[in-house]
């Protein structure tokens, strides 16, 4: 069962329909009052968290104060973590504000991503591969197209996202610098600006298991970190990202690190939508590499973050300005991707969708929503607790919900039958 | 069961830019029945040329998607200049296609081509002046 990190507060929800009309799965449903998450469905994009007007949809993180019992607690930041900042001249203050609230090092996932940014160069001169070759470091999208564009499935690329590269080099270098340490000794907590990558990081991919051991979220993280960041003081750590590392937390910076102008971002969950609908019709230009982030404006609109995606973006600019293009490259001599950063498991295509395992069954059910579905309004107002009259025609002939429940129809007894498919 | 399951479609000449949406509801139809991706994929590319065909030619049109137990039959209708030449039409590259539609991106002269492609049977029937009639079969 694959474990999700949104999690509703029962008493907070009103039921006031929302998050329902924007789930761009449409798996949410208002259920006795509250909203109920199919859990086949839901893809952890977080529009849910982000639309609530009453915050009764919540990101399951851990808290740092609750694992304490590590003995060398390693902080992996993504780069997002540094456009929250108003003024930050350095990201070194950012890193040494980790180490002030009590972690023992810091590994920046951003370096690790300029390591994939490297590997994704070499990827895409490798032969036979399918193009446009679609990035797999937004695991929302990686989920999406397991779920729902199994045809693409060739095309996301089979490298690990950085943070789980990050963690495997952290973990290295915390072994050679202190032998003393066991595994178990080691704790590796990411900072996470999404609940996409909570879910990632519980569930892993197909049968890879994240090497990350706690995930907490960026939000409480920059409150602990506010409290101890100063200017004044000159940091003992020195961040080792370019440019290009920091540059992943915004929508086009993965991309554009490829150094090749046939690329295309697109960011925002219905953009991606789109995006992979033109792809797998075969209706978009000549591409070699496509960045799809599920968040509007790339890892910087993550749910957990705190600012403005738009002012994230901009600061993350005076952040990069005098910074080195890239810090960490691949030997010259390098020609191929390690085993252990390749991945090639990916989540089971899963029709979540079907009506029924009978084909003849399913022509059936769908010959009764479409009866159905000619009777309702048609106005998608959502009151009967599914997001649109054609879903809830199906949520009837699926026996979850009853066509009492149209309070339209209730109300008027001529209801208005609007014929479309 | 039921012998066969019909999605109908309006496609819309006035409006360029939703040009493309039948396909994109036809294939979440699809899935609901339990097809397969690939079977899906060719549908909805054949659906989405012929959409994009019928805006750009024929001012618009119906599109209309028949599912039954052995092949999916896709049948797209307008009344739109029809096709003076269909062997010149089939040809890749072919197309009359204005230039302002090109900038768009389209009229590369694959639509035609490509809905033959993808799917198992094509027949064209078109009458200059009066409109053209495509019927498209994939088998299941």
């Amino acid at each position: 069962m694959y474990k999700h990190s949104v999690e509703l507060d029962v008493m907070k929800c009103t039921g006031c329909t929302t998050c329902l009309r924007h789930c761009p799965t449409e798996a949410i449903r208002i259920r006795d009052g509250r909203a109920v998450i199919n859990e086949d469905r839901c893809i952890d994009c977080g529009e849910c968290i982000r639309v609530c007007p009453n915050n009764a949809k919540k990101a399951m993180c851990s808290k740092f104060e609750h694992y304490q019992d590590y003995k060398w607690k390693i902080a992996l930041p993504a780069p997002s973590l540094y456009g929250q900042f108003d003024n930050l001249e350095d990201v070194d203050t950012v890193l040494q504000g980790l180490l002030d609230i009590g972690f023992d090092d810091v590994f920046e996932v951003a370096k690790a991503a300029e390591y994939v940014t490297e590997y994704t160069r070499l990827y895409l001169k490798t032969e036979g591969i399918k193009k446009p070759v679609i990035s797999s470091a937004c695991p929302v999208v990686v989920r999406l197209i397991s779920l729902r564009y199994p045809y693409l499935r060739d095309n996301l690329m089979p490298i690990l996202p950085p943070l789980e590269i990050a963690a495997k080099m952290a973990r290295k270098k915390a072994k050679e610098e202190h032998p003393e340490l066991n595994d178990e000794d080691i704790g590796l907590f990411f900072i996470s600006p999404c609940p996409g990558k909570v879910s990632y990081i519980r569930n892993g991919f197909g049968d890879y298991k994240s090497e990350i051991d706690v995930v907490v979220s960026l939000k409480d993280i920059y409150f602990k970190l506010i409290g101890v960041m100063k200017k004044d003081n000159s940091p003992d750590i020195a961040s080792e990202t370019g440019m290009i590392g920091v540059g992943w937390a915004s929508s086009g910076g993965e991309s554009s690190a490829i150094l090749n102008d046939d690329y295309l971002a697109a960011d925002g969950i219905e953009n991606v939508n789109k995006v992979l609908d033109a792809i797998e019709n075969g209706n978009i230009p000549q591409l070699e590499f496509v960045e799809l982030n599920a968040c509007t404006g790339g890892c910087v609109g993550g749910v957990m973050t705190i600012e403005n995606p738009f002012i994230a973006r901009t600061r993350l600019h005076s952040v990069r300005r005098y910074l080195p293009v890239s810090v960490n490259r691949l030997p010259k001599d390098m020609h191929f991707i390690p085993d252990d950063i390749l991945s090639y498991e990916l989540p089971e295509y899963t029709p979540v969708t079907r009506l029924s395992k009978s084909f003849s069954e399913s022509m059936r059910m769908m010959a009764q929503i479409q009866d159905i579905r000619a009777t309702l309004p048609g106005i998608d107002c959502g009151a009967c607790g599914s997001p649109t009259c054609k879903a809830f025609a199906e949520d009837i002939v699926r026996g979850q919900a009853d066509i009492s429940l149209c309070r339209v129809m209730n109300c008027s007894p001529k209801g208005e039958t609007e014929n479309d498919s | 069961m039921s012998e066969s399951l019909t999605f109908h479609f309006d496609v819309d000449g006035e409006d360029f830019t939703s040009a493309g949406q039948a396909s994109v509801q036809v294939k979440k139809n699809l899935r609901r029945l339990g097809i397969s991706p690939e079977i899906i994929r060719q549908v909805s590319i054949a659906m989405y040329e012929g959409e994009i065909n019928m805006v750009i030619h024929a001012g618009g049109g119906t599109a209309d998607v028949i599912v039954s137990e052995d092949k999916i039959e896709i049948i797209l209708a307008d009344k739109g200049p029809g096709i003076a030449d269909v062997n010149l039409a089939m040809q890749e590259g072919y197309s009359t296609a204005t230039d302002q539609v090109r900038s768009l991106g389209f009229g590369a002269g694959m639509g035609l081509p490509n809905m033959k492609r993808y799917t198992d049977e094509m027949i064209i029937d078109s009458v200059v002046g009066e409109g053209t009639t495509i019927r498209m079969v994939v088998n299941l």
